[in-house]
């Protein structure tokens, strides 16, 4: 299963690669990684969805090494939290001027947007959760998909809410003071 | 007032405290090297920059200090990487300064330009690229303090030339300012209830007691602890010492070549107390059957040990010392008389196939040989090893009552770290007698140290286990390969030649009544020595217990016809 942690991070030069890096070493897989700066200019956030087969134990594995690098402030697992996900994809379809117009209902339908028109081909933006793009994406594919680029997602959770903490981490990052949920993992 | 980046270097490494550094200069860390003769700090010269890794290692793990190990650019730097996971994987707090080309030649492929903060990206705690005179204060200030604090670790700084000879206004960093390293000391207090509460209830429990404890420095608060719930204590290969070998709670090592009865006792348990320690596949056998009765608590500082081998029951996350200091006074006392007892007689049962009580056949045993030099030093000296069956049979039968004495590659499992752990060590002080036990394969590999001992005259005792083959590689090839013996005959130069070739006063030992003198005349001696020990080609390292069984599943020493 799939899931998405939040991970602020020291803006700093390599802490990127750190991370990545920690993932290949920790033997797990990266469905998707985006990162970019924050209302902080010294912190960086990244969105990382990762296939954990191991569900919480992994989960938990993940979060307890990602802090075992010097430059990540904070974790958070929004998986199961209240949250808004998005992904934002381009795509270029082989087109001429007689199927433009289905293109276009096609992205009016999906509030995507048709942001380069050339001779034979299209570009189209469409912003939102996976399903939605990956539902696009199949209605689009018959017409001839040339090229196609998605940022990956980014996640942000709803209201007040926080993604789950596992680990006893940073001060103040209203470490988790009760352990039992820990314990609970055990088989 | 302005300094260069070199000078500012040395600055902060003398605020640290450090009073010996390992080397080896290069291109691009001499301004590094120059600016040292200014500055109140030893500099010992190694013959290769991996052994320079193992002196800050052993000097770190003797001393409870943090080591220094330096090397040039390319090269340099990558022979230290072996000693550079060595630690990584022991938790050795070593800092690690690698000179880099100039930051501008940086990716050029420029002459010996590694990319060395890339290489040790996995096998260090935290490292640093350093392209400007003006980082250096605050980085080497971050450094000693990652190192030595929380689960401590290697650090590299990798310092580009133009850094070094640039200048800055030098300010001391006062903090160190780390939003995102924080280690944590007390563990949460219903998770300590929770533990007391399994400690109620546990009929045959057994403490676990890993390098954690050494670390923290909690040796006493367990005694305290194990003495008060008069619960035996097991020992991981890195927690040797950790608690006296000799007290009555005291079960000795565990795990693939532990002894019988405190496998047993592991295996037969209602609850384990992990004491810093991390369920590593040498002590658990295999996780299927590991423990199968016990509830399981583990104190350990680093959350993402937590689970990852043993599911445990009660997680206490945070310092050892601390959390331990809390619970003392939480838990009451008990007896256990019946679980000691039961122990007792797995004991009894398991020392009747004991080397110790063979009769002189004439030949020379490394088991006899470590109690030989455990009886003529007290059992009070410092003793590091290389890797493999001489360092199993020390681990076993030099048994120490005191911390801080045991100097081994447990992680790593990195051959040639005796003999220079062993001078580290001497450094950390210089009063302390230090054994070096080594086989004739792993000395070989690091063996050019010796010269480096006789500059410093390190005060060091090396016995080469010489048994003519890479030993442990043997066993399993007998155990596990039908004994096709494939590359483990080893041909070796004439140790004792070698030895008085770097200057060096060395014996040759084959016979058991030579053994006591020989001892004696090495301990004699003011400066390095070297003792070869002729010892039995075949024998092997009991109980075992193979890779992938149960932790009960041993095999024993034969009982003799």
């Amino acid at each position: 299963m799939n899931y998405t942690f939040i991970a602020l991070v020291e803006n700093k030069p390599g802490v990127l690669n750190r991370v990545a890096s920690l993932f290949r070493r920790r033997n797990f897989n990266i469905e998707s990684l985006a990162v970019g700066r924050t209302e902080d200019p010294e912190v960086s956030r990244m969105t990382v969805v990762v296939d954990c087969p191991n569900g919480d134990m992994d989960a938990h594995k993940i979060e307890a090494n990602l802090y075992k690098l010097v430059n990540v402030i904070d974790v958070q697992d929004v998986t199961r939290q209240p949250s808004v996900t998005r992904d934002l994809a381009l795509i270029k379809i082989k087109v001429g001027p007689e199927k433009r117009a289905e293109v276009n209902g096609l992205a009016e339908i999906f509030r995507a947007h048709i942001v380069d028109v050339a001779v034979d081909s299209v570009i189209v933006e469409i912003t939102g959760t996976e399903d939605k793009i990956e539902g696009m994406i199949e209605l689009l594919r018959p017409l001839g998909i040339v090229e196609m680029v998605r940022t990956g997602q980014v996640a942000m959770t709803r209201g007040v809410n926080d993604g789950v903490r596992r680990v006893p981490g940073v001060a103040g990052n209203h470490r988790f003071e009760d352990m039992s949920e820990l314990a609970e993992m055990a088989p | 007032m302005k300094k260069t980046g070199a000078e500012i270097l040395w600055e902060c490494v003398v605020r640290e405290g450090v009073e010996v550094v390992f080397g080896y200069p290069g291109g691009a860390n001499m301004p590094i090297y120059d600016a040292m003769l200014s500055y109140p700090v030893h500099h010992v010269l190694v013959r290769h920059e991996q052994g320079g890794a193992h002196m800050a290692d052993g000097y770190a793990r003797a001393s409870g200090k943090v080591g220094m190990a330096m090397g040039t650019s390319g090269p340099g730097a990558t022979n230290l990487v072996t000693g550079i996971a060595t630690a990584m994987m022991d938790s050795v707090p070593v800092v690690f300064v690698t000179g880099q080309v100039a930051a501008h030649l940086i990716g050029g492929d420029a002459f010996q330009e590694v990319d060395v903060t890339g290489i040790t990206l996995p096998i260090t705690k935290h490292n640093y690229l350093v392209t400007r005179a003006d980082e250096i204060a605050e980085v080497v200030r971050e450094a000693f303090y990652i190192a030595r604090s929380g689960r401590p670790g290697p650090v590299l700084i990798d310092i580009c030339k133009n850094a070094q000879v640039e200048q800055c206004e030098f300010v001391y960093p006062e903090t160190v300012k780390l939003p995102g390293y924080q280690p944590v000391d007390h563990a949460p207090k219903d998770a300590l209830e929770r533990a007391v509460k399994l400690i109620e209830k546990a009929q045959r429990p057994v403490i676990l007691c890993g390098h954690g404890v050494l670390v923290s420095k909690a040796e006493e608060v367990l005694m305290n602890f194990a003495v008060k719930t008069q619960t035996p204590v097991a020992s991981t290969l890195l927690g040797l010492g950790a608690f006296p070998a000799s007290h009555e709670l005291s079960l000795g090592m565990m795990g693939m070549h532990g002894e019988v009865h405190t496998n047993m006792a592991i295996q037969n348990s209602d609850l384990i107390l992990a004491f810093g320690m991390r369920f590593d596949d040498r002590v658990t056998g295999t996780l299927k059957t590991y423990a199968p009765h016990a509830k399981k608590i583990h104190v350990e500082i680093d959350p993402s040990e937590v689970h990852k081998n043993v599911a445990v029951d009660v997680p206490l996350v945070g310092d050892l010392n601390t959390v331990l200091t809390d619970l003392v006074p939480m838990v009451d006392e008990y007896d256990h008389e019946e679980w000691k007892k039961q122990i007792h007689n797995w004991k009894s049962e398991a020392d009747k196939r004991s080397i110790m009580n063979w009769p002189d056949d004439g030949k020379l045993y490394v088991p006899h040989l470590i109690e030989d030099i455990w009886k003529a030093t007290g059992g009070g000296a410092i003793i590091s090893t290389d890797v493999g069956q001489h360092q199993m049979w020390t681990a076993q039968y030099y048994a120490l009552d005191k911390p801080n004495r045991w100097l081994s590659s447990g992680g790593a499992g990195t051959m040639g770290f005796g003999l220079p752990a062993a001078i580290g060590a001497w450094f950390a002080d210089k009063e302390q007698e230090v054994w070096a036990v080594a086989g004739d394969g792993g000395f070989q590999m690091t063996a050019a140290e010796l010269t480096t001992a006789v500059q410093e005259g390190a005060n060091v005792k090396v016995a080469i286990m010489n048994n003519s083959f890479l030993g442990m590689v043997r066993q399993w090839q007998e155990f596990f390969f039908e004994k096709r013996y494939s590359a483990v005959n080893m041909l070796s130069p004439d140790f004792v030649k070698l030895a008085e070739a770097h200057g060096v006063p060395a014996r040759r030992v084959t016979k058991r009544e030579e053994v006591d003198e020989a001892i004696a005349w090495a301990r004699s001696i003011k400066g390095p020595t070297v003792l070869e020990f002729r010892v039995e080609q075949e024998d092997a390292v009991y109980p075992m217990v193979p890779a992938g069984a149960a932790l009960d599943q041993m095999i024993q020493r034969p009982a003799r016809a």
